[in-house]
């Protein structure tokens, strides 16, 4: 997307000014790893942002083709590693409808509530490194004390903390924990309760609502164009939430409030995610307290072929909508995966808010459309 | 908004900011979660599904229950499991039987997802709670899991 480099307005000024690029990246902790972005700047002044990717590639979608059905599942935990427990489930959803096979509802219900959780991990992360991102550290911190309690459920039902690896195609791994419903209920009042703390910290502060309202626009017709998702989309009032449209697992049954915003700037996008986190929690409040008895998993082949033909599967990240697109040959491996990620299409559009603001702006609108590289660039 | 009511209004919202930060400073000693790493080495106790690193227990007779099945194998998505066996003959019955020479698992390529012990019929590996594997050079890494002399536990079959 080019956008017009205007001409430098000298006619106030005495001093001449000239266009220059910098990097910023791939070294900058503002943009979350590895990611490198060419700008062109006058004065302070940014008028072209271009990513540049590739610096993280491990060729994914290229290893998904020598693996088997069971094995790509835990390729998708290094995509997007803080939403991997949704990246898990939409493999195996994906399987499980090439193979038409049926899991039981306590299945459905566990990966609905692990899913939620896993959102809530990812927006608590993100609004720490948010707040860090504009200046304010003590969010950092809180927001990974609320991060941990989720990860320690994660860590005693999954077995780890981050690269979960828990769905299989046909089920989850193992069971729940039995600790697992106990600690949850632990948390949704733990975390009830800090999040007005949250906002009475950042939302509310003076000098956050200066960085953030009015900076980053996006209207809700380029939000469609650039193919945005998730709360990037939702910002800018186009409503595109996959839990709602394409209801997968348990959420059919679910009553939840998208979280909608009209204003489309960096603070919209903040006051969408901070909604979420509200929702989540009610969302694992229906589901934890009538988790189904039943099997765990459906027994499979120990060689899963799927039949020939392409299979699509899309979920709702904590980051937007994810797809895994599956071709198969008819073999134990697939001919071709192609993975849709969020953030790559919410990083194309990086150029169109970002252009006419300031370096500073710059880094709070790439808090806000929360990239993860390694999700960009597999 | 006036100038003056504009700065009463930010001064107002830093200062309900301070008032969470405060108070988790007056009660630093109550709600504090950090863990005091390493120095609790001795309490820290890790969660019985933590995924380590893999092991292969061995009973107090130096045996294991590992056929050599290599379904493990078969399951690792980044080749981390090796196994060489060899068919000896089976001192009851006389006849031929699989058995595993070496259980090699190159834990620097593992990725912990958890397949192989999924795979394992016979429960012959499993996980250990193991996380501090740091190591000076990476040959270390590569493990033989069954021990010097141990033979499979008697009745474990694939």
């Amino acid at each position: 997307m080019e956008t017009a480099i205007k001409e430098p307005t000298t006619s106030k000024s005495n001093f001449k000014s000239e266009e220059y690029f910098i990097n910023m990246g791939p070294q900058h902790p503002a943009t979350h790893g590895v990611l490198r972005l060419l700008l062109t700047i006058d004065g302070e002044i940014i008028k072209k942002v271009e990513p540049d990717l590739g610096y993280i590639h491990r060729s994914i979608e290229k290893m998904c083709e020598n693996n088997s059905y069971q094995q790509i599942v835990h390729l998708t935990d290094r995509l997007d590693y803080l939403s991997s427990h949704i990246n898990n489930e939409a493999v195996c959803l994906c399987v499980e409808n090439a193979l038409e096979l049926e899991v039981p509802e306590r299945v459905k219900v566990i990966r609905t509530i692990l899913g939620e959780l896993t959102r809530i991990a990812s927006h608590t992360l993100w609004w720490g490194v948010m707040g860090m991102d504009v200046g304010a550290l003590t969010t950092y911190f809180y927001g990974f004390r609320d991060r941990e309690m989720i990860n320690d459920i994660f860590e005693e039902t999954c077995g780890a903390r981050l690269t979960m690896n828990y769905n299989v195609p046909g089920g989850l791994m193992q069971d729940i924990h039995p600790n697992f419903v106990k600690r949850v209920k632990e948390f949704i009042p733990h975390f009830r309760s800090k999040l007005p703390e949250y906002d009475r910290l950042l939302t509310g502060n003076i000098i956050f609502q200066k960085r953030t309202k009015g900076v980053g626009i996006l209207s809700k017709e380029d939000a469609i164009n650039f193919g945005a998702s998730g709360p990037v989309a939702r910002a800018s009032g186009y409503s595109c939430d996959v839990r709602k449209y394409h209801p997968y697992s348990a959420l059919d049954k679910i009553t939840f409030t998208e979280a909608l915003d009209t204003t489309g700037d960096s603070f919209a996008r903040y006051k969408v995610r901070i909604a979420e986190m509200w929702e989540s929690l009610a969302i694992i409040e229906q589901l934890i307290d009538n988790i189904p008895e039943g099997d765990f998993k459906v027994a499979t082949n120990a060689v899963i072929k799927l039949p020939k033909g392409d299979f699509y599967q899309k979920v709702e990240t904590a980051r937007g909508e994810f797809g895994v697109y599956i071709i198969s040959a008819g073999t134990k491996n697939p001919y071709r995966v192609k993975f849709r990620s969020p953030g790559l299409s919410n990083l194309s559009l990086l150029n169109h808010i970002a252009v006419g603001g300031k370096i500073g702006d710059l880094v709070a609108t790439m808090a806000t459309i929360d990239i993860v590289v390694p999700d960009i660039d597999r | 908004m006036g100038y003056f009511s504009n700065i009463y209004h930010g001064i107002r919202t830093l200062l309900t900011g301070m008032r969470v930060t405060g108070k988790y400073f007056l009660n630093a000693r109550k709600g504090a979660i950090t863990q005091q790493y390493p120095d609790n080495r001795d309490t820290l106790k890790m969660f019985e599904r933590f995924r380590g690193e893999v092991v292969m227990p061995h009973d107090e007779n130096n045996e294991h229950s590992c056929t050599g099945c290599q379904k493990c194998e078969l399951a690792c998505p980044n080749g981390s499991i090796e196994i060489i066996w060899d068919r000896v003959i089976d001192p009851e019955t006389g006849k031929k039987k699989k058995a595993i020479d070496k259980h090699i698992y190159h834990f620097g390529m593992c990725t912990q997802c958890g397949l192989c012990v999924d795979a394992c019929p016979s429960d012959a590996i499993k996980w250990a709670q193991n996380f501090e594997n740091s190591v000076y050079d990476r040959t270390q890494l590569t493990r033989i899991l069954n021990k010097p002399g141990s033979k499979v536990r008697a009745g474990v079959e694939e």
